[in-house]
């Protein structure tokens, strides 16, 4: 491989960026802005949840309840009956309805354990969840605050101290904005190569490329090196410029160290990238094949919902995805400060990967020239 | 019913037409004969292709006027009334076909669109591939014919309706001299059977522009002149076309010296450049080059003559060791061609049919990057890109990009290119076709001082037959093979013709005779009586008309069936996308690992630590010895909660001092680290309450209450159960929007829309004609996806399975019609695709009821959700799946829906553009 012709190919193939807008648009965009907006869009706990309360008990136990609900968790809670209660359910009004039986005050008091019925909607799942134990908890601290003065000393005297490691404060934010950074890295390395040998493929200047004495390996690797070296600064960008910058998230480990273990997930990802432009004709049919693979890749890597809680037969088939590997480094290596000695598996599969996505891609490549 | 033979077909007058900034028709002011064979000559891109389909009534008139017919073709009634009478072939091969439908299905498709029934198309196909020697190739897509044939098929489909006026764009430029001859042949015939017909024709050729009646010379955008042929001639004092042509244009624009003049070569062939020993190169079954053998001494301009596909291309690649030939062998200077050997390609310079220059480089870059690719010396390379700047006139365009350069400038940069390195051999495939004839005399003016001066051998491929004659000697290759090579003159001679085209004509009826027993032409399936007058325009054309609605829906059927990814898309990507989607986002958190620090190692401190290790959301892992293995162990995320029980904890509780248990968890992913969170502190409370009922009794429970749950129509609550009814909707939005946006968008991107412009079709039919078989792929999608819901993920379904599916029916007739409307504004295939995702994707996520409930919205969401299609299906899958709805609450969101669909249709109807901007 003469690594001069790659140089000046992929100089080539930063130059051909260079003069296409809407890539670049692209590219910014997915560093910058998508990474801002998309950790900010993550939902917070539970906002404006819908809820209505059937008080038949109209003590003032259960209006100090009924107070307790308000924005932004809650809707302010809508006072109904017990027959409207279902029919606004099953239109979908509601998602929790909250049922304060006759003397429930009294009951408490007297040690009765009475029962407070919560109805919940749990086709709205994630509501239904996180708004289930936010109304637990706030019924049960109206309740401890009201008895307070006639509680005797009954309790048992354990604390639990319950503290979470690597964002104390759960902000969700965090997580999303480096979910998003992670995204940004999968789908342009993906897109930036996967487009660029199309566009060579339609402007028949691959053919061309081909009578001249360069490799096709060359040109591989030309397009790997100079669109990985774009995603790279773009992720060391935005992690250092949008994430910690801007964002103010603290990242616990080594930022280098990350971005080492991106250089081999672009590696591992332009090769599929190229794989599937040879696979596909034409630019559109590129976009449905990219559809089709990313979405997958995004979603079953546990970049958004943890690989435990799948099956068993994903997870063992993600294993071959790089993104699943990637995610566990990023994750272990921004979040929990894990250094090479934790991470190394992961980048041992990483490259692995690479390199036979590489070779498949190869193989490909040379009979797409053909 | 034709109008009278004399008299003007079409006139217009101070027409002007701008592309953006660039001007491409101006103050163009032209009579066209009725009944006669119109050409319209001029380099390209002087506005002839303009002019034609401003006449076509397929683009919009922006000034002047345009009369067509005898009427204005402003007027969209006068334009509907004559586009049955109107026929147009757009330039390019086949442009206005669909390449992967066959040639049958093709005629079918353009006859049922001018509304003629089954019997009818039949006898019309028929007649028409007799007339034109096409019938063994009925069931042949029209992707795998010729250049020639697709072009004789484009006259098919433009005939099929018995035009009064038929404009022909470029329709043999890129075809072989016989596929030319018989082209213009089978033109001829069916003007004798339809001697009303007006013919007007865009050429490049000017050998061909000779047999024309009249003829409309062409430069930047105005006419320069118009008369008989033997008008322009004596008008010049030329003695052919060629040379009037350039007498007619502005003295700047002339070039040099008209005349090519290659001085004769000095014969020295001791030196072979290229030797072809039985080359061979077999596809598969196909024979493309078959058994071809030729020398070209070092010097000499070599020339290369066929049809399209008759393996020239493929020739070509073996020389340069692109392809590794099946049999035979290639040598260059007497050394084997080697793929592998990438020294050869340096003494070569070859030169694509294609312009495959980087269109994002400029001029001076893309000489840059060629000679270092070719290994140039850097110091070197600077002078030599200067060299060839000068060399070949390029100096005042160095900092351009090619794609805003004239063709002709563009062949010049294309072969500085394919010379910077000094090769010793240069091959061009073609280098010449579409350039207009002042830029292409230029162009040989370099060949010659190239092969003459610099000895360099040139092997080159041409259509044109003066550029044949320029050759030293020339090949002529059929179906593979080579059937003569010679001198010009010799071939000539040989066959005793008097010019070159007559004597390659005359060869290639030889071979195909010999191959084939020739599909002879038939004239007189032309001569039968064309059909009665009452048939040839069978329409008062109606407003609506049911066959050409359907006979979009077999076109996009068939076309679907033909292309893989868009298949595997419309079908499984949906199945695809709801298990990745059902499966990845699962709102369990389950399966959770957890290691717990016990210093006290008491029955009290098990019983603790079993209340967690029992749980169905935690899974134990070996204990904890130190704080540092927590931190080491949860680094690596191998646990998720750590516990530590402090030493004394049996004894401080029974003693009732305080104690406190520590808890650590990983916060990375807040959102399980909530579920776990909840889950510890709901395990901790429930086991002091039951410690603190053994202790003291029913004294504990004083302020205690029991919030009792009941999670309503998914009592287990399974998140799939949740899931499901909400991915339906979602994918039985995106991907039928997205197909039936990229149905139009790469109708526009093709030219195949060119149909649509200037068909009877109207905008509803073509709409709904291509909506159908969406719909009704959107429904076996619907179908699938039940199936795998109730099977696969085990969703149960209580509702009224019909009503439920009349509901999806109406919701995706307005999810294809959404798609629709997106594509209406955005040109692209690939911009439509992502914008349809986006525009489909966000609604229906956030303003749709998804996670919140519409009632929870305010300001443009709450607008937006209460009429989106989405939020009405959303709440109707939710109620069949879980709420047991029945017909009667199906209606409401049907009844939404419905009133949205021909919303949604009339608006896509109403922006999408009939003509071209």
């Amino acid at each position: 491989m003469n690594l001069r012709n790659t140089f000046n190919l992929g100089v080539k193939e930063l130059r051909g960026l260079w003069r296409d807008p809407v890539m670049l648009v692209l590219i910014v965009y997915s560093f910058s802005l998508s990474v801002w907006t998309s950790s900010n869009a993550a939902p917070e706990a539970l906002t404006n949840a819908a809820i209505s309360i059937v008080d038949e008990d109209q003590s003032h136990l259960s209006s100090r309840i009924t107070s307790a609900f308000y924005p932004p968790y809650f809707v302010a809670p809508q006072m109904i009956t017990t027959a409207e209660m279902d029919q606004r359910m099953d239109q979908g009004l509601d998602t929790f309805a909250l049922n304060i039986p006759p003397d429930f005050a009294r009951d408490v008091l007297a040690g009765k354990s009475p029962a407070i019925q919560l109805n919940i909607d749990a086709t709205r799942m994630s509501q239904a969840f996180t708004g289930g134990g936010y109304i637990q908890q706030i019924v049960s601290s109206e309740v401890s605050e009201y008895v307070a003065g006639y509680r005797a000393a009954t309790a048992l005297p354990v604390d639990l101290a319950l503290r979470a490691r690597y964002n104390p404060s759960l902000d969700p934010k965090w997580f999303g904005a480096i979910s998003s950074v992670i995204q940004s890295i999968t789908m342009l390395s993906l897109v930036l190569t996967g487009a660029a040998l199309i566009r060579e493929k339609e402007h028949g200047t691959v053919e061309h490329l081909l009578v001249m004495p360069v490799t096709a390996t060359e040109i591989m690797f030309s397009k790997i090196w100079s669109m990985g070296l774009v995603v790279l600064l773009g992720s060391a960008f935005s992690l250092v410029m949008v994430v910690q910058g801007l964002m103010a998230v603290p990242v616990q480990g080594s930022v280098l160290l990350f971005l080492a273990g991106a250089m081999l997930m672009v590696f591992a990802m332009t090769g599929l990238g190229i794989f599937l432009a040879t696979v596909a004709g034409s630019m559109p049919q590129f976009a449905l094949l990219l559809m089709m693979a990313l979405l997958p890749l995004q979603v079953l890597s546990g970049a958004m919902t943890p690989r435990e809680s799948m099956p068993e037969i994903i997870q063992t088939i993600m294993l071959a995805a790089p993104n699943t590997h990637f995610i566990i480094l990023s994750q272990g290596i921004l979040f929990r400060g894990a250094g090479l000695d934790v991470v190394w598996p992961q980048f041992l599969a990483l490259a692995a990967i690479g390199v036979v996505l590489f070779r498949l891609a190869l193989i490909r490549f040379r009979k797409f020239l053909r | 019913m034709s109008g009278p033979v004399s008299g003007a077909v079409a006139g217009v007058s101070g027409l002007t037409l701008r592309y953006g900034r660039v001007t491409a028709l101006e103050d163009v002011t032209l009579e066209i004969p009725s009944g006669r064979m119109v050409g319209l000559i001029g380099p390209d891109g002087v506005g002839k292709s303009s002019l034609l389909s401003l006449l076509a009534g397929a683009r919009v008139i922006q000034d002047g006027a345009v009369e067509v017919l005898g009427g204005d073709m402003r007027d969209v009634a006068h334009r509907n009334r004559v586009c049955p009478r109107i026929a147009y072939m757009p330039q390019g091969l086949g442009k206005n076909l669909y390449p992967t439908l066959s040639v049958e299905e093709n005629l079918d498709f353009f006859g049922s669109l001018f509304g003629h029934n089954k019997a009818e198309r039949e006898r019309r196909i028929t007649d028409l591939l007799a007339a034109t020697g096409m019938t063994p190739f009925r069931s042949r897509p029209a992707a795998k014919l010729s250049g020639g044939m697709k072009q004789k098929l484009g006259l098919c489909c433009a005939l099929i309706h018995d035009p009064d006026f038929l404009i022909l764009d470029e329709p043999t430029t890129g075809v072989d001299p016989l596929s030319r001859r018989q082209f213009w042949d089978l033109i001829d015939r069916i003007r004798v059977t339809r001697p009303g017909m007006s013919v007007i024709t865009a050429t490049a050729y000017m050998e061909e522009a000779a047999r024309f009646d009249w003829l409309v010379a062409m430069n930047a955008g105005r006419v320069l002149a118009s008369g008989t042929t033997g008008d322009l001639l004596s008008r010049t004092g030329a003695d052919n076309l060629d040379a009037a042509f350039i007498a007619l244009l502005p003295e700047e624009d002339r070039g040099e010296d008209s005349a090519v003049v290659i001085p004769p070569r000095i014969r020295d062939d001791s030196e072979i450049a290229i030797e072809a020993e039985g080359l061979t190169q077999r596809f598969g079954d196909f024979v493309a080059v078959d058994n071809v053998s030729f020398r070209i001494p070092k010097g000499e301009i070599f020339g290369f003559l066929g049809s399209n596909g008759c393996g020239k291309t493929t020739t070509m690649k073996m020389l340069t060791g692109l392809l590794e030939p099946s049999e035979g062998r290639a040598k260059l200077f007497g050394h084997e061609v080697d793929a592998s050997d990438l020294s050869v390609r340096r003494r070569v310079g070859f030169m694509s049919q294609a312009f495959s220059l980087y269109a994002e480089l400029t001029v001076r870059q893309n000489l840059e990057l060629h000679a270092r690719l070719f290994d140039m010396a850097a110091e070197k390379i600077p002078a030599r890109v200067e060299e060839m700047i000068s060399r070949f006139d390029l100096a005042d365009v160095t900092d351009s990009l090619p794609e805003a350069l004239p063709l002709g400038i563009r062949q010049r940069l294309s072969l500085a290119v394919a010379m910077i390195h000094a090769p010793e051999i240069l091959i061009l495939d073609e280098p010449t076709s579409g350039v207009d004839p002042v830029a292409r005399n230029g162009f040989w003016r370099i060949l010659a001082e190239l092969s003459r001066k610099d000895g360099v051998t040139i092997f080159v491929s041409t259509h044109f037959m003066n550029e044949a004659e320029w050759c030293d000697r020339i090949s002529l290759m059929h179906a593979g093979k080579v059937l003569v090579s010679d001198t010009a003159e010799g071939i000539t001679r040989t066959k005793g013709c008097a010019t070159l085209e007559d004597a390659f004509i005359a060869y290639l009826e030889e071979a195909i005779a010999e191959t084939a027993p020739a599909p002879a032409l038939a004239p007189e399936a032309l001569a039968a009586p064309a059909p009665a007058a009452g048939l040839a325009h069978p329409a008062p054309q109606s407003a609506f008309s049911l066959r050409r609605l359907l006979s979009y829906s077999q076109l996009e059927s068939l076309q679907l069936q033909r292309d893989p990814i868009r298949l595997t898309m419309a079908l499984l990507g949906s199945l695809l996308l709801m298990i990745v989607i059902g499966l990845g986002i699962n709102m369990d958190v389950e399966d959770l690992t957890f290691a717990v620090l016990d210093r006290d190692q008491t029955t009290t401190s098990r019983s603790y630590i079993a209340d967690i290790a029992g749980s169905r959301y935690f899974i134990e892992q070996p204990p904890l010895s130190s704080y540092d293995e927590i931190d080491a162990r949860m680094r690596s995320g191998e646990v998720a909660l750590a516990i530590e029980i402090p030493p004394g904890f049996a004894a401080d509780i029974a003693a009732g001092r305080n104690v406190q248990v520590g808890a650590w968890f990983d916060g990375a992913n807040p959102t399980r680290a909530n579920t776990v969170q909840g889950y510890v502190q709901g395990m901790h409370a429930d086991w002091i309450l039951r410690q603190a009922r053994q202790i003291y009794g029913d004294a504990a429970t004083t302020g205690s209450f029991e919030l009792v749950t009941r999670y309503r129509y998914n009592p287990d609550v399974r998140s799939l159960n949740a899931m499901v009814p909400a991915i339906i909707p979602i994918l039985l939005l995106m991907i039928p929007a997205i197909l039936t946006t990229l149905s139009v968008a790469r109708e526009r991107e093709l030219g195949s829309i060119i149909n649509f412009y200037v068909t009877p079709v109207t905008r509803l039919e073509f709409l709904i004609g291509k909506q159908l078989p969406y719909i009704a792929l959107a429904m076996l999608n619907f179908f699938l996806m039940m199936a795998m819901a109730v099977t696969f993920f085990a969703v149960p379904f209580n509702g009224n399975f019909f009503g439920f599916t009349l509901t999806a029916l109406i919701y995706v007739c307005a999810t294809t019609a959404l798609g629709f409307l997106v594509s209406v504004f955005i040109a692209s295939q690939v911009a439509a695709l992502f914008a349809t995702a986006l525009l489909t994707l966000i609604p229906a996520v956030s303003y749709s009821g998804l996670i919140d409930p519409v009632s929870s919205l305010s300001g443009f969401g709450r607008v937006l959700g209460e009429v989106y299609p989405s939020t009405w299906f959303i709440t109707a899958a939710r109620g069949s799946f879980s709420k047991a709805f029945g017909l009667a609450e199906l209606a409401g969101p049907m009844l939404a829906m419905g009133i949205a669909v021909p919303v949604i249709i009339g608006l896509a109807a109403v922006f999408l553009q009939k003509q071209a901007k």
